[in-house]
C-alpha cells in the first residue's frame, strides 16, 4: 500500500497523457479535480491488486462522452456521488474501492478524484493498460465481467441506471444518453469482485504511469533528454522522428477518424511517416511499411519536451517522436484481437507485434 | 503626405520608425528600454519625430508594440481587485477559479469569486436557468470593493447571453465598472479562457493609463491628427479606445512584430526568418505573411492561458559564439561572449575566437580590424563554417514542413556569420534596416477577426459551416477597422469532437485585413 500525493498527480498526468496514444482526452481537467479533491481531503491510498478481499466489491468510475466538451462544461464532482449511491443501493454492497478502466488521457485522473472525495482506496490496475474509445474495449470484458448494472450521472442531477443484455448493448445506449445530457457524463460501470480483478485486471497501471511522467519531469528538470529518458523507462521503441506536414480529419459514428503525414528529420530525413487515427492512434506506415498497429501503443511525443501530443493536438509544423510500445499480453489473445485489434476499427491487416514487426523490419 | 508611426518595446531596445503612405521608411531610431517602459517610449517617439524632420501633423497613424501589460503581471503590480463570477452551476464546481495559480498572484487580484447559476451545452440549450436576483445581490456585495468584474459562462463562444444579461445588472446595479466578458476574449476551454478574462479584467486601470500617457506624448510633440492604435499578439491592431478593454490580448506581441517585419521588408508571404542576435539564433515561419502559431499552452506568470504565440526554435548560436578546440573537432558554443563582442572577440582585439572572427577570417565579413584573425589557420576556418552552416540548416529543417525550398529571410545583429548557400532554402535575402524589423511589423500591421464556433453538420455540409465562419470572421475584421476590399482569410482550422455522435466540429477561423483609409 502507498499514497497519491499532489506531486504524483502531476506525474501520472503526464504519464496517462502518454498511454493515451492520441486519445482519452487532455488529463488536464481531471487533474485540477485529482488535485483539488486532495487537497481538501488528504492523499490517496492506492492499493496492489493482492491487498483486496476476492468478496471485495470495486468500482470503477470514469467521464464518457466528448473531451472538448469537458474542458469547457467541467464536472461539479456530485456527479460521482449519485452514482455509486445508486449502484450501490442496487447491488446492496459497500463499495470497497475504486479503479480505473483506462490508463490514458483524464480517465486516468477521474478515479483519484473520486477516491479522495469519496475516502476510498484506489486499486493499482486498470482494464487497458493505455486508452480505447468503447466501453466494451476493457479486459474486465475479455473475462466476461458485464459492464452493467451501470450508473450514468450529469451535473444537474439526472442519473440513468443501466442493465443491458450485453456490452455492446451497453456501449450504445450510454454513448447516446451522454449526448442528450449534453455530451460528457460521469459513470460508474463494470462492478466486480476482488477476484475479477486479479484475474482481468492490467497490475500496476497507476505506479507505472507515474513512473514515466517522473522520468520525464526529471530529465527535463536535469536538462537531460527527456525523450531518451521516455524510451529508457517504457522499454519503447523510438519509430520515427519527424515534423507534422499534413493532418485529415472526418467524423463518422461519433468518433474522429483521420490522417496525419509526417516527414523524417534528424535520422529520419528523407523518410515519412503516416499515421492513422481514430481518436486513439491505430496504425504507423514507414515508408509504406507498417510497423506498428493496434493494441500495440502508438504514441505522439513533443520531440524537445517530451510532452504528449493527443491526436486533437496535431498540427502542422509540430516536431514529434512517434513511440511504439507493445500492449499487455492480455489483448493479444484471440478474444482480446477480435475485441481491439486492426480488423475491429475497419482494416483489413493482421496483428503482428510491434517488435516483431521492427525486427522482421531491419 | 499621410505617415505611419511605428513603435516596439523590446527586452533590451525600444524601437520606432516613421513609414510614408507608401509604406517606405523615413526614420528609425533604437533607444534603451527604461524600467518604467513609458518614458522610453516617448523618448524614441521624441528621437523619431527629430530625425523624420517632417510636420508631426502629417502622422495620421500611430502603434504602439508595448510590455506593460506582460511586466504588470510578472511582477505582480498595479493590478485591479477583480471580482470574478462564473455561471454554468451546478456544473464546474469540481475546480474553482484560480486553481492552480500562484499564491501571490491570486492575493494580489484580491479572490473574490462566484458560482451562480446559467451556461450553455455545446449544442446552446440552458445547463440551469439565468437568475437575475442571485447576480443582483452580488451586485450589492460587490458595491465599492472591486474595481473591475470577469464574467465567465460555461459555453460562451457558442451563446454569449448569460454572460451578456449578468453584465447589464451588474452596471445596473452598480454603476460603471469595467466588466470582462470571457466570450471577447478566448475560445472554448473554460479554464483558460477563465484565467485570461481575471488577467484582463486586472489589466484595465494599466492598459487605461498606458493608452492615455502614449496619446499624451503624441499629442505633446504635435502628432494631433493620427488615429492610434495598440498592437496584439498576433499581429494585427486594435484602436486604442477598444484596445483599453482588451490589454490581454496585447501580451508578447515583440516576437510576431519582428516576423511581420521581417516578412514585410523581404516582401516574402511565405518563407522562413532567421533571426541571429549575439548568443541565440530563432527560426520562425511565415505564411500568408503570419507567424506560424506554436500549439502548446501558453503560461504567462504562472497562469495557463489558450493563447497562440509564435512558433519559433531556438538554437546556440549568435554573432558572439564561441569557437574552440576540442581534441581533434571544432566545437561551436553553446557559450557565447554575448554583449562583450567588442571587447573579447579577435576583430576587436581581445582573445577568444568568435563566429564572427571566423566569418572576417575567411573574407566573408569586414569588421574590426582583419589583420587580428591572420593567425587562424584556414582549414580551421572553413571547417567551423561548416559546422555553423550545418547548425542552421538543421534548425531550419525542423521549422520546415513541405520539401521545396523556401526563401530565407536573414535579420539580427548576427546575421553576418550566415554565408554561402543552404539546404532548403532557394534564397537568403537580406532585407536593409532589419534592426528594427520589430518596430516596421507594428508599423504596418493589419486588424483582424476572429471567430471559434461549434457547429452541428447534421442540418449543414462541412463546406457550408467553413463558408458561414469565414463570412463572420471577415465582419468582425471589418468591424474591428479593416477595409472590406482587402480581408482576406489568413488562418483556419476545423476539428470534429471526438467521442461524440452528431457531427459536431469546431471550427476556428481568423480573417485580416489593411487599415481604412
Amino acid at each position: 500500500m502507498s499514497y497519491i500525493d499532489a506531486q504524483m498527480v502531476e506525474d501520472i498526468a503526464i504519464g496517462a497523457a502518454f498511454l493515451g496514444t492520441g486519445g482519452g482526452g487532455d488529463p488536464y481537467v481531471g487533474k485540477l479535480m485529482a488535485l483539488q479533491a486532495i487537497e481538501k481531503h488528504g492523499p490517496v491510498k492506492l492499493l496492489d491488486v493482492e491487498e483486496i478481499p476476492d468478496d471485495a466489491q470495486i468500482v470503477p468510475a470514469a467521464m464518457m462522452g466528448a473531451p472538448t466538451v469537458l474542458v469547457e462544461k467541467v464536472p461539479s464532482g456530485e456527479e460521482v456521488f449519485r452514482a455509486f449511491n445508486i449502484l450501490k443501493d442496487y447491488l446492496g454492497t459497500e463499495i470497497y474501492a475504486t479503479i480505473p478502466i483506462e490508463a490514458g488521457g483524464v480517465n486516468s485522473m477521474i478515479p483519484i478524484a473520486v477516491a479522495a472525495t469519496q475516502g476510498l482506496p484506489l486499486v493499482n490496475a486498470d482494464g487497458m493498460g493505455r486508452a480505447f474509445p468503447e466501453l466494451q474495449m476493457v479486459t474486465y470484458h475479455l473475462y466476461g465481467v458485464s459492464a452493467t448494472p451501470m450508473v450514468i450521472a450529469d451535473e444537474k442531477g439526472n442519473t440513468m441506471l443501466l442493465k443491458t443484455v450485453n456490452n455492446f448493448w451497453t456501449e450504445n445506449l450510454a454513448r447516446n444518453a451522454t449526448v442528450v445530457m449534453g455530451g460528457s457524463v460521469m459513470i460508474a460501470i463494470y462492478p466486480m469482485t476482488g477476484k475479477d480483478i486479479k484475474k482481468a485486471g492490467i497490475r500496476n497501471i497507476v505506479t507505472y504511469s507515474a513512473e514515466i511522467g517522473k522520468a520525464i519531469r526529471l530529465a527535463r528538470q536535469n536538462d537531460q533528454n527527456p525523450v531518451a529518458a521516455l524510451i529508457r523507462v517504457t522499454g519503447g521503441y523510438p519509430l520515427f522522428k519527424g515534423k507534422i506536414g499534413d493532418v485529415m480529419r472526418r467524423t463518422t459514428g461519433g468518433f474522429v477518424r483521420g490522417q496525419a503525414h509526417i516527414e523524417g528529420i534528424d535520422d529520419h530525413r528523407g523518410s515519412k511517416m503516416e499515421l492513422h487515427f481514430q481518436n486513439e492512434n491505430l496504425i504507423a506506415k514507414r515508408d509504406d511499411q507498417i510497423i506498428a498497429t493496434v493494441p500495440d501503443l502508438i504514441c505522439t511525443v513533443d520531440a524537445e519536451t517530451a510532452i504528449p501530443i493527443t491526436t486533437e493536438g496535431l498540427r502542422y509544423g509540430q516536431r514529434v517522436v512517434v513511440v511504439g510500445i507493445p500492449c499487455n499480453e492480455k489483448w493479444r489473445t484471440h478474444k482480446g484481437i477480435e475485441t481491439v485489434g486492426p480488423h475491429y476499427f475497419g482494416y483489413d491487416l493482421d496483428y503482428i507485434p510491434v517488435e516483431k514487426r521492427i525486427k522482421d523490419g531491419c | 503626405m499621410a505617415y505611419r508611426m511605428g513603435i516596439d518595446v523590446g527586452g533590451t531596445n525600444t524601437d520606432a520608425v516613421i513609414v510614408d503612405e507608401n509604406l517606405k521608411l523615413v526614420a528609425e531610431v533604437k533607444t534603451p528600454t527604461t524600467l518604467d517602459v513609458s518614458s522610453g517610449i516617448y523618448t524614441a517617439l521624441r528621437s523619431v519625430l527629430e530625425e523624420a524632420a517632417i510636420p508631426p501633423k502629417e502622422i495620421k497613424y500611430a502603434m504602439l508594440g508595448t510590455t506593460h501589460a506582460t511586466n504588470a503581471i510578472v511582477e505582480r503590480k498595479r493590478l485591479c481587485r477583480v471580482a470574478v463570477i462564473r455561471l454554468g452551476k451546478p456544473a464546474t464546481q469540481s475546480i474553482e477559479p484560480t486553481t492552480g495559480w500562484p499564491e501571490d498572484l491570486k492575493e494580489a487580484i484580491g479572490g473574490n469569486y462566484y458560482l451562480v447559476s446559467g451556461g450553455h451545452e455545446f449544442d446552446g440549450r440552458e445547463i440551469s436557468p439565468f437568475n437575475e436576483d442571485e447576480i443582483r445581490e452580488i451586485a450589492k456585495e460587490l458595491k465599492g470593493k472591486v474595481e473591475s468584474i470577469a464574467i465567465i459562462s460555461v459555453f460562451s463562444p457558442i451563446t454569449a447571453e448569460h454572460e451578456q444579461r449578468a453584465g447589464e445588472i451588474l452596471k445596473s446595479e452598480m454603476g460603471e465598472i469595467p466588466i470582462t466578458y470571457s466570450h471577447e476574449i478566448g475560445s472554448i476551454g473554460l479554464l483558460e479562457r477563465e484565467n485570461a478574462t481575471i488577467l484582463n479584467a486586472a489589466l484595465i486601470n494599466i492598459a487605461q493609463n498606458t493608452a492615455q500617457g502614449f496619446v499624451n506624448a503624441l499629442n505633446k510633440e504635435g502628432v494631433t491628427e493620427a488615429k492610434v492604435y495598440i498592437c496584439q499578439n498576433d499581429g494585427t491592431l486594435m484602436a486604442v479606445d477598444y484596445a483599453v478593454h482588451y490589454p490581454i490580448l496585447t501580451i508578447a506581441c515583440g516576437p510576431t512584430n519582428s516576423i511581420r517585419g521581417a516578412s514585410f521588408l523581404s516582401r516574402v508571404e511565405n518563407g522562413i526568418v532567421l533571426d541571429v542576435g549575439g548568443t541565440t539564433s530563432d527560426v520562425g515561419v511565415i505564411t500568408q505573411s503570419f507567424p506560424r502559431e506554436s500549439s502548446l499552452a501558453v503560461e504567462i506568470g504562472g497562469v495557463r492561458t489558450n493563447f497562440r504565440m509564435p512558433d519559433l526554435v531556438s538554437i546556440g548560436l549568435g554573432g558572439g559564439t564561441i569557437i574552440r578546440k576540442d581534441g581533434q573537432e571544432i566545437k561551436v558554443g553553446p557559450d557565447s561572449v554575448g554583449y562583450r563582442l567588442t571587447e573579447e572577440a579577435l576583430v576587436f582585439g581581445g582573445k577568444t575566437v568568435t563566429t564572427t572572427d571566423i566569418a572576417v577570417r575567411l573574407g566573408l565579413a569586414d569588421i574590426g580590424d582583419k589583420e587580428k584573425v591572420n593567425n587562424i589557420p584556414l582549414e580551421f576556418a572553413q571547417c567551423a563554417q561548416e559546422k555553423i552552416m550545418s547548425m542552421v540548416e538543421e534548425a531550419i529543417d525542423k521549422m520546415k514542413v513541405s520539401k521545396d525550398p523556401l526563401p530565407l529571410i536573414l535579420v539580427g545583429g548576427g546575421g553576418i556569420i550566415i554565408n554561402g548557400t543552404l539546404s532548403g532554402v532557394s534564397e537568403v535575402l537580406r532585407p536593409e534596416n532589419f534592426g528594427v524589423a520589430n518596430a516596421l511589423g507594428a508599423a504596418i500591421a493589419q486588424v483582424s477577426g476572429e471567430v471559434d464556433k461549434i457547429y452541428s453538420l447534421t442540418d449543414m455540409t462541412r463546406d457550408q459551416a467553413l463558408d458561414d465562419a469565414r463570412k463572420l470572421a471577415k465582419e468582425n475584421a471589418v468591424r474591428a477597422g479593416a477595409n472590406p476590399d482587402t480581408v482576406t482569410i489568413v488562418q483556419q482550422e476545423d476539428v470534429p469532437l471526438a467521442y461524440l455522435p452528431g457531427n459536431a466540429t469546431r471550427i476556428r477561423v481568423k480573417a485580416a485585413g489593411s487599415l481604412k483609409k
